[in-house]
């Protein structure tokens, strides 16, 4: 059975990941590149290390590693072109891997049967929990923008993310209108306590591109999560199916 | 819910919990080295992806 989860795991993701760094290819990483012309020429201008002239030590302005303590001006990055679409497609297929991985540890653990219909639903409560839910307090961004200090976003991210998934779990499987209840407060706990913010905006990037980016790839994560669960759907079963025919 | 499913012999509970522990720890390791790991290098190979996927980044 290990086998199987990891066989359909790098399977679905192979498949999903592919796809989707196709998408995001046409449609995020334009963007990223236009947005970080922008913050290039911030950066150079007279004024650069803005956060940092005025004192506010916890922000840090994205992407402006030279002007963090300690930053190696020559740090490794992949060279625009192939090399770029290569890793950023690799990362993607990782990401694939491991959303069908967490699908189906979540999935087994509750016993499911796993087919197409089941794994799509599962697959809509991954994104609620990992994309639509901690968007809604962090909303994605294009380089150049302000933001909180990392390990921050990074933490409420994840309370976030376990938080929703607990409660849409809790809410989707008990009948107890205390348990439902209790399902809607876990999810809305994230929220009061409140994502961290930048306390004042530094982006030059125009607030059109932003917007777009932000829109853009809650959709991309969507995609993600629904082409993997669907691979995983596909996949699950037909292997059962090939196990028992030998 | 009367979806036709697989009958494969019904798997022991301690192969169930294997294979859910297996699938936990490729999952969070995958999600964590590619949406949240710190090293600059992963960071930056991963950049477009973590941007392109609503991940917090820098």
């Amino acid at each position: 059975m290990v086998t199987r989860v990891l066989a359909v795991s790098i399977l679905a993701g192979l498949l999903a990941g592919l796809v989707v760094a196709a998408l995001q290819h046409v449609t995020t990483t334009p963007l990223i590149l236009q947005a970080e012309t922008y913050e290039n020429a911030m950066s150079e201008g007279p004024g650069a290390p803005l956060a940092f002239a005025q004192g506010q030590a916890r922000i840090i302005l994205a992407h402006n590693h030279e002007a963090g303590a300690g930053h190696d001006e020559a740090e490794w990055k992949p060279e625009d072109g192939p090399q770029r679409l290569l890793f950023t497609s690799a990362a993607t297929i990782g990401t694939a891997i491991g959303f069908a991985a967490l699908l189906l540890a979540g999935m087994l653990a509750a016993g499911d049967t796993i087919d197409q219909r089941r794994a799509l639903i599962w697959g809509a409560c991954g994104f609620l929990a990992c994309g639509l839910a901690p968007g809604m307090g962090l909303a994605p961004e294009l380089p150049g923008a302000a933001a909180a200090a990392l390990q921050e976003r990074q933490l409420w991210w994840l309370g976030t993310a376990v938080a929703t998934a607990l409660g849409l779990f809790l809410f989707l499987r008990y009948q107890a209108p205390w348990l439902k209840l209790l399902a809607v407060v876990v999810i809305l706990l994230p929220h009061l306590v409140g994502a961290p913010h930048a306390p004042t905006p530094e982006s030059k990037v125009p607030a059109e591109l932003a917007a777009h980016f932000t829109s853009l790839s809650l959709g991309i994560q969507a995609a993600l999560w629904l082409v993997t669960a669907f691979a995983v759907g596909t996949l699950w079963p037909w292997l059962g199916r090939r196990a028992e025919a030998r | 819910m009367n979806t036709a499913s697989v009958s494969t012999a019904r798997p022991s509970v301690s192969e169930r919990v294997k294979a859910v522990a297996a699938a936990l720890v490729v999952g969070v390791a995958l999600v964590y080295t590619t949406g949240f790991a710190a090293s600059t290098n992963v960071h930056n190979a991963a950049h477009d992806t973590r941007h392109g996927l609503a991940f917090p980044c820098h």
